[in-house]
């Protein structure tokens, strides 16, 4: 080794104690650093740029909390999950972020899940995830399990006297999830599922499914679907001349699928969370108060009105962090490991905190913090989804 | 499987054969005339449904702007070969043919945006919008490449699909669009069977496009001329046909079938802007069974690729495409055993 190397090795050894002594200094003490990795581009978009807005939202709303202030670092993470991956190991050795939310999309919600349970901080998440063991250890999320939704499907169908149900969705694990979870359900409810058809979201025709199904002639027809290609089963249904009940899932409560279905869907019947029909709730509802104060949050952050089905769920994960934070002893200070370990205990502490969505119970072994407060069924009626007793 | 369900998807899967039969037809047209697989054709399709979808709900199609920049780009790679080939002369006509020409549909359509529009004017505007696209497109990127060999044009043309999938989510969103279907209403064929006025048209069409296509290539000198292309580019170019004229005319007449296919599609079903490759693909299964040289052949072919994707939806929906696709394999095996492969070689030295 020439004296040229000795150089370069004290050098970087030089530069790298810089760093760290800059990445520490710049922890400084009060400030709770949220790390945000959301999709602001790329075929999941139209969810990230919601999560975002709903996130500014929650910080409007809760700036801090025990003379500590949040700090939101955001990074973009193009749709694509290696790129969660990245920016969420980016936040963590970086930015030293306290606690990460994200992101859209089921893939990279669960790869964020595995660095959160791996680098020991808390995942507050607004996509479904699917974990056990020890990978549950360190992650919550406020959206609420397809189990939870597809139940409030089969209670209804069973108020409605229905005794047989066809069953049509897409060829992916959507449709295999709200397929499984219906054969549950309904086997407990005493309601027999009749047709387990599949089409591609691409595909132009489902006749012959529809076909099927009539022939079959179930008292009511779910379909396994989501957005706007969730309208074609409806559309074929109605070509056919099926007269049963016609249900669906949460993920077809969009403005697009109202369009594309036309007067085809009118009458159908599916799950949503609160804050989707926030004007139509009963004032006893928990989440009627808070929907107002996300709405009014929103309109505050970003200018405009909250439009769409994502952002309250983001204005959901932080106030669980809000909670969670302010329950944290003070004297453990934001940007240690102890923090950290505080905050997730915090989280899996957290009892019936209203949000927009329901009430957030949390405890440790599941993600999931929803009860059947936080799904609602609603019909379409026109062009609007309505409240149903 | 009782009789009227049978008759059902009959009609179901016929409908979708007039659509395969279309594409399958622009398909052979610009393969045999210019050797391209036209892999974007679904894309183009997918642009005139859209337009369509603007037009009736009242918003400026984007697609003019599309045109436009297509018009500006290929004019500009044009003056810029006049210029280096120091031909002034033929600089005027150019820029007529590249520049002026393909604006003249956008005109009518920046007028009629945004107003009322009876079905048949908004049909006329959106075919006449995505008349130009192919042969700029055409001009832009096959053209400095026409020698090539096959397999580079093939990877050029699914290049090309990419970028214009991609444009199409860029100028269209990435939401699906249904258009109002052009002809309400049906006949009762029998009991049971309903046959909407809709698929009526579409078939109909299918039949008479196919029928036009066939007397302008036995009766006319364009067609003649294509003809004659297709068989042999060398021997064409020897008795004065211009292969660059006969590609742009076939061009041309691709982005019009294409055209048809997205608005006779649109009412049909959900169009995305990234819909036209599934729709492309099928339609290239029955050009293969037409060995991407035969009408005839692969008329029958979009038939056999309409009714057995029909029927396969109703035993094993999930399975539907890959049953559809897997007709590729037995067509390949005929294929290929009753085919020479001298002609392809001689072809590659041209």
């Amino acid at each position: 080794m020439g004296t040229r190397s000795l150089k370069h090795m004290f050098a970087a050894v030089a530069v790298s104690a810089l760093a760290l002594a800059a990445a520490h200094g710049a922890a400084s003490a009060g400030e709770i650093r949220v790390g945000l990795v959301t999709p602001l581009s790329g075929p999941i978009a139209s969810q990230g740029i919601p999560f975002s807005k709903g996130m500014a939202a929650g910080q409007h709303l809760i700036p801090g909390v025990n003379g500590h202030t949040f700090k939101l670092i955001q990074l973009d993470d193009e749709s694509n999950p290696s790129l969660s991956t990245r920016n969420a190991r980016k936040l963590i050795d970086e930015d030293k972020v306290d606690v990460l939310v994200g992101t859209g999309g089921v893939p990279g919600a669960m790869a964020l899940a595995s660095i959160a349970s791996e680098s020991k901080l808390p995942l507050v998440s607004f996509t479904p995830l699917f974990l056990s063991g020890e990978k549950a250890a360190w992650s919550v999320t406020t959206a609420q399990p397809a189990s939870l939704m597809i139940q409030a499907v089969v209670d209804t169908m069973k108020a409605n006297g229905v005794k047989t149900v066809g069953y049509i969705g897409f060829s992916d694990s959507w449709g295999d999830l709200a397929y499984n979870t219906l054969m549950d359900e309904a086997s407990k409810a005493g309601i027999e599922v009749v047709t387990n058809e599949r089409y591609a979201r691409s595909d132009t025709s489902v006749t012959g499914q529809a076909l099927k199904i009539v022939a079959a002639n179930p008292d009511a027809v779910l379909g396994g679907t989501a957005g706007t290609p969730g309208a074609l089963p409806y559309i074929a249904l109605a070509d056919r001349g099926y007269q049963g009940a016609i249900y669906g899932t949460h993920g077809i409560i969009n403005p697009d699928f109202i369009r594309v279905a036309g007067g085809t869907a009118e009458g159908l019947l599916a799950p949503t969370g609160p804050a989707v029909v926030a004007d139509q709730l009963p004032d006893s509802h928990p989440s009627k108060a808070v929907a107002g104060e996300f709405k009014a949050a929103y309109q505050e952050a970003n200018g405009e009105e909250a439009k769409d089905a994502f952002s309250a769920y983001a204005f959901d994960a932080w106030k669980v962090i809000a909670d969670a934070a302010s329950r944290v002893d003070p004297s453990i200070e934001p940007g240690t490991p102890a923090y950290r370990e505080a905050l997730r205990d915090a989280i899996f502490q957290v009892s019936d905190l209203p949000v927009t969505h329901g009430v957030l119970t949390f405890r440790p072994g599941s993600p999931y913090g929803a009860d059947d407060r936080a799904a609602v069924m609603v019909k379409l009626t026109g062009d609007q989804w309505v409240l149903q007793k | 499987m009782s009789l009227d369900i049978a008759l059902i998807l009959s009609v179901d899967g016929l409908a979708a054969a007039a659509i395969y039969l279309l594409a399958g037809l622009g398909l052979v047209l610009v393969f045999s005339v210019t050797r391209v697989i036209f892999v974007p054709f679904g894309d183009i399709a997918v642009f005139s449904a859209l337009t369509l979808a603007f037009l009736e709900a009242g918003r400026t199609p984007p697609t003019i702007a599309l045109v436009a920049i297509l018009a500006g780009l290929t004019t500009a790679k044009e003056c810029w070969q006049l210029i280096r080939q120091r031909n002034l002369s033929r600089l005027p006509r150019i820029l007529l043919a590249w520049g002026a020409l393909p604006l003249i549909p956008c005109i009518p359509a920046v007028l009629a945006a945004g107003r009322d529009l009876p079905p048949a004017v908004a049909v006329a505007i959106s075919l006449g919008l995505v008349l130009p696209i192919v042969p700029l497109l055409a001009r832009l990127v096959y053209q400095p490449i026409a020698d090539a060999s096959v397999l580079v044009l093939l990877i050029a043309s699914l290049v090309l699909h990419f970028l214009l999938s991609g444009l199409g989510l860029l100028f269209f969103g990435p939401e699906g669009f249904r258009t109002q279907p052009l002809l309400r209403g049906g006949i009762n064929l029998a009991p049971g069977l309903f046959v909407s006025l809709q698929v009526v048209l579409m078939i109909a069409t299918a039949l008479l496009l196919a029928l036009l296509f066939f007397l302008a290539f036995e009766k006319t000198l364009t067609g003649k001329a294509l003809r004659a292309t297709a068989i042999n580019r060398t021997g064409a170019r020897l008795v004065g046909i211009r292969p660059s004229m006969t590609a742009t005319l076939t061009f041309g007449a691709t982005s019009l079938l294409a055209g048809v296919v997205g608005i006779l599609i649109a009412p049909a079903t959900t169009m995305y802007y990234d819909s036209g490759l599934i729709i492309g693909l099928k339609a290239f299964v029955a050009a293969i069974i037409g060995g991407l040289g035969s009408y005839p052949l692969t008329a029958l072919g979009a038939v056999a690729v309409g009714l057995v994707e029909s029927f396969a939806s109703f035993w094993n929906g999930a399975m539907k495409d890959v049953i559809v696709f897997s007709l590729l394999i037995p067509a390949l095996l005929v294929r290929s055993h009753y085919s020479s492969h001298s002609d392809d070689g001689a072809e590659e030295e041209v």
